[in-house]
């Protein structure tokens, strides 16, 4: 692989992954969310996958293909499954932010990426680390769906997203953590969604729905 | 020495496995009573065979200090009380139908889990799977909170696991950061987040990545110890889990998420002077204290408001960090091990309390003291530890942080923390004293104590007093890790 290609390749995959969580912000079905989940997934895994190749680094490669069976395959299917069979409970209902308002905080929030990250690319111009930026914004946006959305799958999604925002920042910077941190780090999220995912189903069989509007039993 | 490095976190799950294996019984929930004694009996045997100035470790994995140790002493003597209550706790919980055999196994398995992950953040010797085993804490314990499947249990359930997996996740984020800094400051890929790899680029790390990496290190591990603006999942999850997991929750997994902290603080403050999270310490700290005695004023809840004192302690913890001297740290120390205690004393308390009057309401409970003397004593005795007052231990600790804060120069955060621990005494002595004193109300139900839950609390008492009269071979301990951390005399 040529530098060139590298480069190239490298930047799609940045790309791809910001655009997947735009995406997310824009959708309202939940079904159509967690599809879009999968490909930032893909996105997700063909950073280390690249930078495996190119650097021939068969390690990097190893974990770019168990990052896309878990991220693009595993947690996604987890989601579908809590998804849930009836029809009202596919939808979002209405957010506490309208669309336009949303799509115009995400440009904002990535603006605020670019700003933040200007120390990890002064201490390390390489052209990985210039692709920091789109996963910060990937992590800011993921935090504003946290807080703007209120099916509590939403919330998982954006959960998820944190989570591949940050493990993107991880490949980009530093060509991953050591392997055990990440070994124990993608089991922790694997079973956090998990968790999520089973009390969801609790949650529709005790509330009749997964509103969190109804969480409100406890105050003070 | 490897043994004892690998005891703590291997009793506990071993006593899991039996438990997974065999079910909830007297014989499994006696094994894991055993292990989190073994836990204490490692930590007590690491730390005075061979002096506290000692350091071990074993395959670059596992390492303990004099702060491991202290820390490992703190879940040690809070989870032997904790395990032993849970024996008499289930039993009741089983016979009055509030959960079943599945709910139970589910407890006994997930609760030496619990202690084994605490113990492996501990022990950690790299920042990032001490990272690991405190997010294992959260997915350990998420069930405990809703073991009783109530609405309100599920509701706390959902609050705490998205909080503090959001909290924990931007912990992870400071993490990366670090590890790119470490990189750059040269050290290898293997080792660079390792605690004394860390420690010795320190000088050389970017300031201003190691600044970013901080401030999300700060949010992140601050969710995971109650501190502000994560801290909203606290209350909920500490009022509606059963009455030991409370008391683990509460006395201990804040301070062990409170030790990640310190631990990447020492290696912060090299990089970038000790200036940067001196400030955010005391902004959270003090910000933690006021919502925290503006929440315990208006309470109306028992354990609601046993969860905002833990959030109060953990404030004055954070300002206690902020000053970082070494009689500071020590003080912190020795406050974290007595609030754990007087913390079991209470929440096992009001376990029974709860399991009495099937409601938390503090006006549904009137005279316990004529009612029940176990319970009535031993709950005094915990608020008596929580208010400061002598001859217990946090008396001491508070005085101290006091004196450690005015010589570092920050008598005006004094001035506020002092205010606001005196506005959450009064609204401490006012609800303990409802509770406790005057005479019953007519028709209250009598208050029934497992023999189980009564040695926990008469053992915590006497614990308690020992510590509060002689700090002993512990205070060298304190000093010893405060020292590691930095602490200037």
């Amino acid at each position: 692989m040529t530098q060139a290609t590298y480069n190239g390749v490298l930047n799609l995959a940045a790309g791809a992954f910001l655009l997947a969580a735009v995406l997310i912000v824009w959708r309202r079905e939940l079904r159509s969310i967690v599809r879009l989940l999968a490909w930032q997934g893909v996105a997700l895994a063909a950073i280390p996958l690249t930078e495996g190749i190119y650097q021939d680094d068969a390690a990097l490669i190893t974990v770019g293909v168990v990052v896309l069976l878990l991220r693009a395959v595993v947690l996604p299917l987890l989601l579908a499954r809590a998804v849930g069979t009836e029809a009202h409970e596919r939808r979002e209902s209405t957010p506490l932010v309208n669309t336009t308002t949303s799509l115009l905080i995400t440009a904002g929030l990535t603006v605020l990426a670019y700003a933040v990250t200007r120390p990890i690319i002064a201490l390390d111009p390489s052209p990985a680390t210039r692709a920091v930026p789109a996963a910060f914004a990937v992590i800011l946006i993921a935090v504003f769906v946290m807080v703007s959305r209120r099916r509590a799958l939403s919330q998982a999604v954006g959960f998820m997203m944190l989570d591949n925002g940050i493990a993107a920042t991880a490949f980009l910077i530093t060509a991953g953590v050591p392997l055990i941190v990440e070994l124990g780090a993608s089991l922790d999220v694997m079973f956090a969604v998990l968790v999520l995912g089973l009390l969801t189903g609790h949650m529709r069989r005790t509330f009749g729905g997964t509103d969190l509007d109804q969480l409100r039993e406890l105050r003070g | 020495m490897s043994f004892l490095l690998l005891a703590p976190i291997g009793a506990p799950l071993f006593a899991a496995a039996l438990a997974a294996v065999l079910g909830w019984r007297r014989l499994t929930a006696t094994v894991t009573v055993l292990a989190a004694l073994c836990i204490l009996i490692s930590a007590v045997t690491l730390g005075f065979n061979h002096g506290p100035g000692a350091r071990f470790a074993i395959a670059n994995l596992f390492r303990a200090d004099a702060l491991s140790i202290t820390m490992l002493i703190v879940i040690g003597t809070v989870g032997t009380l904790a395990t032993w209550a849970s024996i008499g706790y289930i039993e009741a919980e089983l016979t009055h139908g509030h959960t079943d055999a599945k709910g139970a196994n589910l407890y006994g398995v997930l609760v030496p889990i619990f202690l084994a992950a605490m113990a492996s953040a501990v022990l950690a010797n790299n920042i990032g799977v001490m990272w690991v085993a405190i997010e294992a804490t959260t997915v350990a314990t998420a069930f405990l909170v809703g073991h009783r499947r109530t609405r309100a249990a599920l509701e706390a359930t959902w609050k705490y696991v998205v909080i503090c997996s959001v909290g924990i996740a931007l912990a992870f984020l400071g993490t990366v950061l670090l590890y790119f800094a470490s990189l750059h400051a040269g050290a290898s890929s293997g080792d660079a987040l390792n605690i004394d790899v860390l420690l010795a680029h320190a000088t050389r790390l970017d300031p201003a990545v190691t600044r970013l990496a901080a401030g999300l290190l700060l949010l992140g591990y601050g969710a995971k110890a109650g501190l502000v603006p994560f801290h909203t999942w606290l209350a909920d999850a500490h009022s509606q889990a059963p009455a030991p997991v409370s008391a683990l929750m509460s006395g201990v997994l804040l301070s062990v998420a409170f030790y990640a902290l310190l631990r990447v603080k020492s290696v912060v403050d090299l990089a970038v002077g000790p200036g940067f999270l001196r400030t955010g310490l005391i902004i959270v700290g003090l910000l933690t204290l006021l919502i925290a005695a503006s929440l315990l004023v208006v309470q109306t809840d028992f354990k609601r408001m046993l969860a905002y004192s833990s959030m109060e302690n953990m404030g004055l913890v954070a300002v206690a960090a902020a000053a970082g001297t070494r009689l500071a740290i020590a003080a912190l120390l020795l406050h974290v091990l007595a609030h754990g205690i007087a913390k079991t004393l209470v929440f096992l308390g009001s376990g029974q309390l709860q399991a009495a009057h099937e409601s938390t309401r503090i006006s549904d409970v009137t005279g316990v003291l004529a009612r029940s003397r176990m319970i009535g004593i031993t709950f005094a005795v915990g608020l008596a530890i929580l208010l400061g007052l002598p001859p217990f231990a946090m008396f001491a600790s508070e005085l101290s942080i006091s004196r450690a804060l005015a010589d570092a120069g920050l008598g005006w955060v004094l001035g506020a923390a002092l205010l606001f621990v005196v506005i959450a005494f009064a609204a401490l002595v006012r609800n303990g004293s409802r509770m406790l004193l005057g005479t019953p109300a007519a028709g209250s139900p009598a208050i029934t104590v497992p023999g189980s839950v009564s040695a926990a609390l008469v053992t915590g008492v006497i614990l308690s007093l020992v510590l509060g009269l002689t700090v002993g071979p512990l205070l060298e301990l304190f000093q010893t890790a405060a020292t590691s951390l930095g602490g200037t005399p």
